[in-house]
């Protein structure tokens, strides 16, 4: 353990991966600066290109990526009042404010201590919770496995933006695209119309590049507005120090949301802007000064940011340990580990405990390189957000997409993959189908047709079903769970119609008024 | 006037220059219709890295190149259980230049069972098969079970009560299953996994009775569980304490072998180049000293003689599943 621990430190202070964290947050800060470019379609992107990298600096790369994008997103709710990534939409909404009122370097600023905050919070959450849990994936039997994919189905339907149903409906056409292929426990080749092509199923990379990347750029292209005037801001000497100072008087804003935000990212399908959001409502009901927020309070730029950075580390928890990602970023980055050949669980922290602990290391630095680089290059990417155009952006995303879904294994299949799922995922994005639970859908159902046909063959050799679906503690929690997650979404409704409402009613509405927030 | 002159000499150059380049490449294209290689081989592994197909062509590539001259690539194609790649190896340019991996028992039981695999046992031409993973089978270390008859005592009185997790269904574990349970008439339920590691996990979190594994998974994880039989010939070296299968009475081995294979058509003296360039790998004690480490066995079998052994265990694996009903 001590050795691995430090052979991991190694490989984080190794040059190449610092130069990785360097130029992945700076990378990560501009694409999620530029609206219309997401934290999940930037990892999306690299994935392919990662393959030929040595594993942990793949991993490095992406972690970082990851990070400088949630953070990256603030800019752009700071200064043109658009969410730059769906996880930074509580942030315009004192964010612009305070840009309007000349404040926009205060803003930018304490967006970025906040981001450290939260992330440095999330990582430290991480590594500390994931060993216990992945050890405590062994215990999950087959039954397990397919209670906990019921569960995260239904969660995904339930934290779904404006439609329970629609997210129900999503995760049932991933679990349908999931069917495709040989079966994986019993061998039958299924949906493959008799094509050799297809008996493998959907190829997972492709596949996640075309949910998270072509239908984003259709969007880009249809919509083609052009972006607001960026609000022009000087840096000013001492301001870091000031913003640090006036966020010490606020520990337990800082401290809830950096909790909130991890525990929210954890929950299959909220990221980081239900995190942002739950996060804000929670400012607001626990300020004194209720009525500032909104017109440019500090306090709620910070509550914002401070949680979807922590969501980043909180998503990769339950992907590291048990396979079922907490974000849809989480997912691209789930596939990653995928093709290095690592599998989520207890290996992950044993045989392959030098890379996962250096990656886990390395987000801490990603977290604190964020400060000098989001301060040194915020002007610069300021710039950039008003002179990248749609006819730029839009064939380079293309390119880039189909060069990636070739490059995995040089199968020209694979870029029919990704065209036809990306276009599916347009033509059902339309719909009011969202990528987000169909793609959770997609990586769910493996996991609970396998537990479901194992559990099957289980009781069978036991003679009693019931006990081997029902009679597990871990079973019953996470069936509670799911009975729960199906009710929670009726139980809003009925208290919205007498009148009352929480903070659940509260991001509800706030996402009816911004549905860019359900990717 | 000046820039745009010398702009018009750097493009002169840069053309000249472009040109010389293709010339100096031509002779080299030309090369290639005489000897055998004389460009980079794509070794193409069917699997995830990672697996013991990939760890191997990792170790061989470096000798690989020294005895073949050329770089050697190693590209992965997994899906389908291997499928994916077969089907491309019988589409591929019969040249020599693509070498993949060929495991037995996948490419005997996938057509067999498959109504179309896209690729039949006969097209993929064998050239050299060069190691195994005896299959073993486990049980936890507090088990009432301490030896192979006890357990297969036990099953005969309780068809169908043991429960036993390996990689897959029709994979090389189920086989050797299935091979116990046509040997001696018993009955187990077999929890097939999505591959070697997830499979191992469901055993040692106790969610099945017993384990099918690889050599290399049973020595990573010795201390964890009781070995009850290996699936050699003789006693496996790594593990001298395991009794046979054979030495208790079942006629049996259990293995997963690992070769390389080329497109149907590729010509026999290209075949023997390869296979030369594999033997002599086989033979680098460096390279057997360090794959044994590992868990695995090391063979040299040539061309031919890889050919006689898939005709023998084809007719092997087709009684089990006849019999068994299965196909």
């Amino acid at each position: 353990m001590g050795t691995m621990l430090t052979q991991a430190l190694m490989g984080v202070l190794d040059p190449i991966s610092l130069v990785l964290v360097v130029l992945g947050v700076s990378a990560g800060i501009l694409v999620g600066a530029l609206p219309g470019l997401t934290a999940t379609m930037a990892i999306a992107l690299l994935v392919p290109f990662t393959f030929g990298m040595a594993p942990i600096h793949g991993l490095v790369l992406l972690g970082a990526i990851y990070s400088g994008a949630i953070y990256g997103g603030s800019f752009s709710a700071i200064l043109i009042n658009t969410p730059g990534t769906p996880s930074a939409i509580a942030t315009t909404f004192d964010g612009f404010p305070m840009a309007q009122k000349g404040e926009a370097y205060r803003a930018i600023v304490t967006a970025t201590l906040a981001s450290v905050f939260g992330g440095v919070v999330g990582v430290v959450f991480l590594i500390f919770l994931s060993p216990p849990l992945a050890r405590a994936s062994l215990s999950f039997g087959p039954p397990e496995y397919f209670w906990l994919a019921a569960f995260g189905l239904t969660i995904i339907a339930a934290v779904s933006p404006r439609s329970t149903l629609k997210g129900l409906v999503g995760g049932g056409i991933g679990l349908l695209i999931s069917t495709i292929g040989i079966a994986p426990i019993e061998g039958s080749v299924r949906y493959t119309f008799g094509t050799v092509a297809l008996q493998n199923g959907i190829a997972l990379i492709p596949a996640l590049i075309g949910f998270f990347c072509i239908p984003e750029v259709l969007r880009m292209v249809e919509e083609s507005h052009e972006s607001g005037t960026v609000i022009p801001y000087k840096r000013q000497r001492k301001m870091v120090t000031r913003v640090f100072h006036r966020l010490l008087r606020h520990p337990w804003l800082m401290i809830r949301s950096s909790v909130l935000g991890t525990f929210i990212g954890i929950i299959p399908g909220a990221g980081g802007n239900i995190a942002g959001l739950v996060s804000y409502n929670e400012a607001i009901r626990t300020s004194k000064k209720k009525s500032s927020f909104g017109k440019g309070s500090m306090e709620g730029v910070a509550a914002s940011e401070t949680a979807n950075n922590a969501s980043v580390s909180g998503a990769l928890i339950p992907m590291l340990t048990l396979g079922v990602p907490g974000a849809p970023p989480a997912a691209v980055l789930f596939g990653a580990l995928l093709l290095q050949g690592m599998r989520p669980g207890a290996e992950l922290f044993t045989s392959h405990g030098t890379i996962t602990y250096a990656f886990l290391f390395s987000l801490i630095l990603a977290n604190l390189a964020m400060l000098p680089l989001g301060i040194l290059l915020g002007r610069a990417v300021a710039r950039l957000m008003q002179q990248v155009r749609v006819q730029t952006m839009a064939p380079l995303i293309i390119f880039l997409s189909m060069v990636g879904s070739y490059s995995i294994y040089n199968n020209i299949a694979d870029i029919y993959t990704m065209v036809g799922v990306g276009l599916a995922a347009h033509a059902l994005r339309k719909a009011g189908f969202m990528p987000g639970p169909i793609v959770l859908g997609l990586i769910l159902g493996p996991i609970a047709e396998q537990g479901l046909t194992q559990s099957l063959l289980l009781g069978r050799a036991r003679g009693s079903l019931t006990s081997v679906f029902f009679g597990r503690p871990i079973s019953l929690i996470l069936i509670v769970l799911t009975v729960v997650s199906i009710l929670a979404p009726m139980i809003v409704q009925y208290r919205e119609r007498h009148g009352k409402g929480g903070t659940l009613k509260a991001v509800k509405q706030l996402k009816q008024e911004h549905p860019e927030s359900s990717l | 006037m000046t820039t745009t002159h010398t702009q018009r000499i750097r493009v002169l150059a840069l053309t000249l220059a472009t040109i010389a380049l293709i010339a100096a490449h031509v002779p080299a294209a030309g090369q290639a219709e005489d000897s055998f290689p004389s460009r980079s081989i794509s070794y193409v592994i069917p699997f995830n890295p990672g697996g013991q197909s990939d760890v191997t062509a990792q170790y061989q590539k470096q000798y690989l190149e020294e005895a073949l001259g050329v770089n050697v690539v190693i590209r992965h194609q997994p899906g389908a259980g291997g499928a994916l790649a077969w089907s491309n190896l019988v589409k591929a340019r019969p040249d020599g230049y693509t070498v993949t991996g060929n495991n037995i028992p996948h490419i005997i039981i996938q057509p067999m069972v498959r109504d179309n695999a896209g690729f039949t046992t006969e097209e993929l031409k064998p050239v050299y098969l060069f190691q195994s993973t005896p299959i073993g089978l486990a049980v936890a270390p507090d088990s009432p079970f301490d030896t192979l008859q006890e357990l297969l005592d036990h099953a005969e009185e309780n068809p169908g009560e043991i429960t036993v997790s390996g990689s897959g269904t029709h994979s090389g574990h189920h086989l050797a299953l299935l091979q116990m349970q046509y040997l001696t008439d018993t009955e187990f339920t077999y929890i097939p996994a999505t591959g070697a590691a997830p499979s191992v996990a469901a055993f040692l979190g106790g969610h099945t009775d017993a384990l099918l594994a690889n050599s290399t998974d049973l020595l990573s994880h010795s201390g964890d569980m009781k070995v009850l039989a290996i699936g050699t010939e003789q006693r496996f070296r790594a593990l001298p304490d395991v009794p046979t299968f054979i030495e208790q009475d079942l006629a049996m081995t259990a293995g997963i072998d690992r070769g390389v294979a080329v497109p149907p058509e590729t010509p026999d003296e290209i075949v023997a180049a390869l296979e030369e360039a594999f033997a002599q790998v086989s033979a680098n004690e460096q390279f057997v000293t360090e794959m044994e480490e590992l868990g695995f066995v090391i063979h040299s079998i040539g061309a031919a003689e890889f050919a006689t052994y898939l005709e023998r265990r084809t007719e092997e694996i087709d009684t089990v599943l006849r019999e068994l009903g299965e196909i």
